[in-house]
């Protein structure tokens, strides 16, 4: 009899999603918040029954948990409670179907967690597909809009077209090598890679096909650049709360799933192969995400076109694989360090916009203006959280990105100089929003704004998170460091 | 000492921000008084220290250490020694006359001040940490209520300035971020305690130095600002209200100044030597670009900001000559020049800010030519307003002669051409000073300002400590030389091994 205690925040998750729609199908055209306390039950019983999982290996490898899978499980659970806390509004305007929303939600992040928790290909490939068909409903959801469903077509053609390209990648993989399991790989691909190098000193060419479609597979998930065209169109058309969750969970996910591939299975072609090949998308990602983030005026289109970026940064901590006894100057750490940083900015900013646009119907930045006037409190956190992101101490966002940049500096060099320099660029589009809502409040015509329980709930503790961390990192630095362990580097 | 004196210092404008931000926002009486208050408590403990600090060690002292991120060696790490005592003192000391000038601010009373506290902690922060990611964190939080302080409450084109204030000194932050990445990384054991990466100093492969060095250089020359990095200033000063200028001047621009003495100097020696021309050269350019610009302008306020230009030129003059004599004895006159210098500049540069600021108040104009002799209507503010013109230009007896004195005098010893020019400066100087005076304050009384009021108590009070403290160290210079000789001495020793 397998250990099915490892599976049990999955499995209860899981359960949770069907009994949410239960209930929603049984208390149909009753608009409750009810529904989303019973929802933000399930997630955090689910993240309780992390510690009491323990950690293990299930079915010969095909579902482990480790640090690294519990860290990115926290991320998801995480991401999810704040998303789901902040819909609220979004049920009020919808007039029905509450449960089927809150259910594909968690559907989505159980998904997740199989995500990070299989050192398994094919396991691996049917999680990610659990994870992106709710999301392409979620991102359809307002089925009165027509921007909601076109980005949640958008997002299923190509979300579809990049599956397709991934699983032709594994399939790759597994012709080379004959199993799909990464650890096997890894000692396979070793072997050849040193015959390799005796005979031809070149690769192998299929190989290299394997890892480009497995990046771009994966680079579509994660809207990397110049995989990442569907991404604004998909942010703005979206429902607010799943476009948070795209922007957090869905990308943490991808690089859960980049992560494993990649360090357990081919950590011997990094400095060859992948490493390069990433560094370069990952320049691309900040540049081009952060100098056309200047040129939005609409807040969500703003904030996806900076998740392009922060993947940018994100990679930089990637690629930079910690030298032998490098301690805790560790670029996978570093990575698993600025998403957690990542998820409390960028969940509170999303959440202060659908505040905003829950009193005054408007994304637009301009629009903005003198929020502060009646509104300080959520003036100040949003100014808080753009700056978390814009990477100022002592916020959490800062310490990620000075994490990476450490990481990556030995290697990357000219990597951290295209994000410093760039991260200098982000500080002008961030700081245009706080000059809005901050300077010129004469001019103010916004009423004060009204919160509901759960909205205002994801607005405290993202604003805590983001100060806390900040200020004492340490804790989460360590388990990260110790996650990431697991690792042949 | 078991009384943590440094964090108490750093972190009680800390504590009173948070207390101003739990008052009624309508009470603009109390805010102003508790925030003034308040001020006087990092100001007393200043004075304390000034007192209790033993100026004949250049050993760091009232030190607090205690692990912070231990991970990746990082800790919350406070000390003074001679450079930072004297500059912890400067920045409480005009922190508490900006506040007291401020009482006429009418809008936003409660987040202007919740923002002027949160500035002071920065500020003082800065001077006290001991630790580079520390020295980073307080160095980068300045930026943000200084964001607010130009943007909200300054002048028409205010947003333009604060961004570009904001923008210009990230990018130069932004690299020193990259120099600490790069001396942390090449350090072992890796290490961000200032006190150690010193005593690593000349173990640094002299590339890696040049390139670190540049690095700090553009953080700290566009703090200072050197020419080419100035041109955020004058937009920043003439925009920003009066305290945020005296600030600015005062305290902001030393930060940089500073930066070079604590960071560059001793931990990158050879950097140091190979860009030490560099300085003086800028320096030099500096002194005469600013004052230049500076008898071009019709406008006040800008007039006194580009006359910071031109001063901070002289400290880095003085700041680029160092050297060990034949007889074994430390070279400091040049460098104490240039401390004094930063030292002296606050004060006067803070004062005549304040009293620009005192004049706006009343006539809502900067324009020079529409003044004319106000000495009549208005003797107290013009006695003062004089004094203080005469420290800029540098007349004897006061703060700015001694500075510019041992500047020259230092750097006379190894740039002969350059001092040379350096000197040109000083005419200049008296050249754009004197003929601001005599349009202002001397002449046919323009009867349109028939409604002027003179200065007020308040305003007098604020000002008067620093007409005193720039006397008595016109008088006095051994006042602050005593207190920083002995750490300057060993600042040349680390530069030349």
């Amino acid at each position: 009899m397998p250990n099915l205690k490892l599976m049990l925040p999955e499995l209860l998750l899981f359960a949770w999603a069907i009994l949410v729609i239960i209930i929603g199908i049984s208390r149909r055209r009753k608009n409750n918040e009810s529904l989303i306390y019973i929802t933000l039950l399930g997630i955090v019983i689910s993240g309780l029954l992390i510690p009491i999982a323990g950690y293990g290996e299930l079915f010969g490898r095909t579902f482990l948990v480790d640090k690294y899978a519990v860290f990115f499980k926290i991320i998801f659970l995480g991401a999810a409670f704040f998303a789901v806390a902040s819909s609220s509004d979004l049920m009020s305007k919808l007039k029905s179907d509450h449960g089927e929303f809150f259910g594909l939600m968690l559907l989505s992040t159980v998904g997740m967690m199989f995500l990070t928790s299989t050192a398994e290909l094919i396991t691996l490939y049917v999680s990610l597909e659990l994870t992106t068909i709710p999301l392409f409903v979620l991102a359809a959801y307002r089925k009165d809009q027509l921007a909601s469903s076109e980005a949640g077509l958008k997002y299923l053609i190509l979300g579809a077209l990049s599956s397709a390209i991934l699983l032709y990648g594994i399939s790759l993989i597994y012709g080379l090598t004959g199993t799909t399991f990464l650890n096997d790989n890894l000692m396979r691909l070793i072997q050849q890679s040193i015959q390799m190098l005796l005979t031809t000193a070149s690769i192998n060419p299929a190989l290299a096909i394997a890892i480009i479609m497995l990046v771009a597979g994966l680079g579509f998930k994660l809207a990397l650049v110049p995989f990442h065209m569907w991404a604004p169109d998909v942010y703005e058309g979206a429902p607010t709360p799943v476009t948070a969750f795209l922007s957090v969970a869905s990308k943490a996910a991808g690089v859960a799933a980049l992560a494993r591939i990649f360090y357990a299975g081919l950590t011997s072609f990094h400095s060859t192969d992948w490493g390069p090949l990433l560094a370069v998308l990952a320049a691309a990602a900040m540049i081009v995400g952060n100098i056309t983030a200047v040129l939005q005026t609409n807040i969500k289109r703003m904030l996806a076109y900076s998740s392009i970026a922060h993947i940018g940064y994100l990679l930089i901590g990637f690629v930079a694989l910690p030298l032998g006894d490098s301690g805790s100057i560790n670029g996978p750490a570093s990575l698993m360090f600025y998403l957690f940083a990542y998820m409390f900015a960028n969940m509170g900013a999303f959440a202060c916009a659908i505040a905003f646009a829950r009193n005054f119907d408007s994304y637009q930045i301009r629009d903005y203006q003198g929020l502060s006037e009646k509104s300080t409190g959520l003036a100040v956190m949003l100014t808080i959280f753009l700056l978390s992101l814009a990477g100022i101490p002592p916020l959490v966002g800062f310490f990620g990105k000075y994490y990476v940049f450490l990481a990556g500096w030995t290697d990357y060099r000219w990597l951290v100089i295209i994000g410093i320099l760039t991260s200098v660029i982000a500080l002008y589009y961030y700081a245009n929003v706080i000059k809005q809502m901050f300077f010129n409040k004469e001019k103010s015509t916004l009423d004060k704004v009204k919160l509901d329980t759960p909205l205002a709930i994801t607005l405290v503790l993202t604003v805590i998170g983001t100060i806390v961390c900040g200020l004492y990192p340490e804790p989460v630095i360590r388990f990260a460091v110790e996650a990431v362990a697991i690792f042949p580097f | 000492m078991d009384f943590p004196i440094l964090s108490v210092i750093i972190f009680s404008p800390l504590v009173g921000m948070l207390v101003i931000m739990l008052l009624n926002k309508e009470r603009h009486q109390l805010i102003t008084w508790v925030s003034t208050l308040i001020s006087l408590i990092p100001l007393a403990l200043s004075c304390i220290l000034w007192a209790y600090y033993d100026s004949s060690t250049a050993a760091m002292q009232f030190t607090e250490r205690y692990t912070w991120i231990p991970s990746l060696s990082i800790q919350y790490f406070l000390g003074v020694d001679g450079l930072s005592v004297p500059m912890i003192f400067l920045t409480a000391l005009l922190s508490t006359v900006s506040l007291l000038i401020s009482f006429h601010i009418k809008e936003r009373v409660k987040e202007y001040f919740a923002f002027f506290l949160l500035l002071e902690c920065g500020m003082l922060g800065v001077f006290g940490a001991l630790d580079f990611f520390l020295f980073y964190v307080f160095w980068e939080i300045m930026l943000v209520p200084m964001y607010f302080l130009i943007g909200v409450w300054g002048g028409p084109r205010k947003e333009y300035a604060a961004i570009k204030f904001f923008l210009f000194t990230l990018f130069g932050s932004v690299f020193m971020l990259v120099g600490i990445l790069a001396l942390y990384l090449s350090s072992t054991p890796h290490t961000l305690d200032m006190l150690e990466l010193i005593k690593q100093g000349p173990a640094f492969a002299h590339g890696l130095q040049v390139v670190v060095w540049f690095f700090f250089f553009l953080a700290f020359a566009i703090k200072v600002p050197i020419f080419p990095f100035h041109t955020w200033l004058p937009d920043a000063h003439v925009e920003a209200p009066t305290a945020v200028s005296i600030i600015l001047a005062g305290v902001l621009l030393k930060m940089g100044a500073y930066g070079f003495l604590r960071i560059s100097f001793p931990m990158l020696p050879y950097g140091t030597n190979y860009f030490a021309p560099m300085l003086a050269i800028l320096g030099v350019i500096s002194i005469i670009y600013g004052a230049l610009v500076s008898m071009a302008q019709k406008d006040l306020k800008k007039l006194v900001a580009y006359s910071s230009v031109s001063h901070m030129g002289f400290c880095m003059l003085g700041m680029s000559v160092f050297f060990i004599s034949t007889e074994g004895s430390p070279h400091i006159t040049a460098l104490a020049g240039c401390y004094y210098q930063m030292f002296s500049h606050g004060l006067i540069t803070g004062a005549m800010f304040l009293l620009v600021g005192v004049l706006y108040d009343r006539a809502h104009t900067r324009e020079i030519a529409a003044f004319g002799g106000l000495g009549v209507k208005l003797p107290v503010f013009t006695a003062i307003m004089v004094t203080f013109s005469m420290a800029s230009l540098g007349l004897p007896g006061m703060s700015g002669f001694i500075a510019e004195f041992m500047v020259f005098i230092g750097a006379f010893a190894k740039y002969k051409v350059l001092t040379g020019i350096a000197v040109i400066g000083v005419v200049l100087t008296a050249g754009y000073i004197l003929r601001m005076v005599q349009r202002i304050f001397l002449g046919e009384f323009n009867t349109k300002w028939d409604h002027l009021t003179e200065i007020n108590a308040r305003e007098t009070i604020a000002v008067v400590p620093l007409l005193i403290l720039t006397v008595l160290l016109g008088v006095l210079p051994s006042l602050l030389l005593g207190q920083i000789s002995a750490t300057l001495e060993n600042i040349v020793f680390l530069v030349v091994r």
